[in-house]
């Protein structure tokens, strides 16, 4: 049981200095580098002519079907995982329920594909 | 390391873990450093040119040049951005792209977090990562950016799924997700015993997705140069710009490594006559193996466009890979139990 905490203990470690490294670098580099901010600099960019309108502009609806349909499969996923792990210990009962709860998230895929959700037009 | 993970732990023993953690950032780093030169390298090389050969013999010092002068470069952040998450981005990025290595082993004994849940806590840190492209493209407050944020994000949620469901049938053969499990359950004495061969399926919806989440040719839409100026990271500049190509590259690392641990036999040797070769050397070849991979197409393909991209990943993997599930259930269901 030791042995399990201390895995986690590297796992923070770990985590930590994915912290560090941006701080430590990110302050060294403010020491480096040289700060003479000018009007033009501060700009937003837009391939050297004048910004026009806003920055944070319309975008397209599909990229929130996209995101519906990542959530409803992200969730399969999790339960996909741990009856992966216990596959070996169950029975065809098992394998029967999951194929029946695939096929139900498939005919969602096989709708929104009916319904042109997965074809990519530029609006 | 083994030793001390076995006994209770002191803050010495914490400290030693530190230690061997920053050594292990080093060698990462230094990976990073020379696989770009190594991509820039064969990639010219591929298309008969030099690449690069000024900086230091035979230009070794390029990208330690690069990194410097991206260390010294003024650091514009633009008036109109969000700062505190213009600021937050590229840290995201690179936390979870350098905390998803914990889990990794490299050989038998040589490994950093024994975790149960190895290959879970993979794909769940490696999930943040999009949040961390659409934080930095919302928080330029610029077209180019916001659009490319928005199609990195889209690609990678739905490259995600298909990646995630294609390592279940690994797990169904091991029965585990402990990375080292995974490896020992690949040990056959034979190469035909690692997982890219029963897998097959697996492997190529795979390598096919993880090239895409690592936003490389041929799936580099995110970043493409000629349409998008250069997509989310267009606003930054300096350290800061460094930081997403930096996960990048550390994702490149873990890829590969999380490749050869899954399907090409971690450091099982691939032939049984073959074993007096350490299992580190043998784990180090598969490793640049597949690196090489990764460069090597990115100098033979051209990039698709974003219908092919999204109909590729909903039409074509998804359902190849829950296939490959079922496929893989169903003869363990008839031929193993």
């Amino acid at each position: 049981m030791e042995n399990y905490a201390n895995n986690y203990v590297v796992v923070a470690i770990f985590i930590a200095l994915g912290i560090l490294l941006p701080v430590v670098a990110l302050t060294v580099g403010r020491l480096l580098r040289p700060n003479k901010p000018t009007n033009p600099k501060q700009t937003t960019y837009e391939s050297g002519n004048e910004p026009v309108g806003e920055g944070q502009v319309r975008f397209n609806i599909r990229y929130y079907l996209f995101a519906l349909m990542f959530v409803i499969f992200d969730v399969e996923t999790v339960f996909l995982y741990p009856w992966a792990v216990a596959y070996n210990k169950l029975g065809l009962f098992v394998l029967v329920e999951m194929f029946v709860f695939a096929a139900m998230l498939l005919v969602g895929l096989l709708y929104a594909w009916k319904k042109k959700v997965l074809k990519w037009n530029s609006v | 390391m083994p030793p001390w993970l076995n006994e209770p732990l002191t803050w010495g023993g914490a400290l030693v873990l530190f230690l061997w953690a920053v050594v292990f950032l080093f060698i990462v780093l230094g990976f990073v450093t020379y696989a770009i030169y190594f991509e820039r390298k064969v990639i010219g090389w591929m298309q008969l040119r030099v690449g690069p050969n000024r900086v230091g013999p035979f230009g070794l010092f390029q990208t330690v040049a690069d990194i410097f002068k991206l260390l010294v470069k003024e650091d514009t952040i633009p008036r109109k951005a969000d700062r505190l998450l213009f600021i937050l981005a590229p840290a995201l990025a690179y936390i979870p792209a350098f905390s998803v290595l914990a889990v990794l082993p490299y050989t038998q004994n040589l490994y950093f977090a024994d975790l149960n849940v190895g290959l879970l806590y993979y794909v769940a840190l490696s999930g943040i990562s999009t949040l961390a492209i659409v934080l930095g493209g919302w928080a330029s407050n610029n077209k180019y950016a916001l659009l490319g944020g928005m199609r990195s994000a889209a690609q990678m949620i739905s490259y995600e799924v298909p990646l995630v469901i294609s390592v279940v049938g690994v797990i169904l053969l091991s029965g585990s997700l402990n990375l080292r499990d995974i490896v020992a359950a690949q040990d056959g004495g034979w190469f035909w015993n690692w997982n890219f061969l029963p897998q097959i399926i697996g492997f190529v919806v795979f390598i096919i997705a993880a090239v895409s989440e690592l936003n490389r040719t041929p799936f580099d839409l995110p970043e493409a140069e000629s349409e998008l100026v250069a997509g989310y990271h267009v606003e930054y500049s300096g350290f800061r710009f460094a930081f997403f190509m930096l996960s990048e590259y550390v994702y490149v690392y873990a890829i590969a490594a999380l490749t050869t641990v899954l399907f090409l036999g971690g450091w099982h040797a691939p032939a049984p006559f073959l074993d007096f070769v350490p299992g580190i050397v043998w784990f180090l070849l598969k490793f640049a193996v597949i690196v090489f991979f990764l460069f090597w197409i990115r100098a033979t393909f051209p990039r698709i466009r974003v219908d092919q991209l999204m109909g590729l990943g909903w039409k074509v993997l998804l359902p190849v890979s829950l296939l490959n599930v079922f496929l893989t259930a169903v003869y363990l269901e008839l031929f193993i139990k």
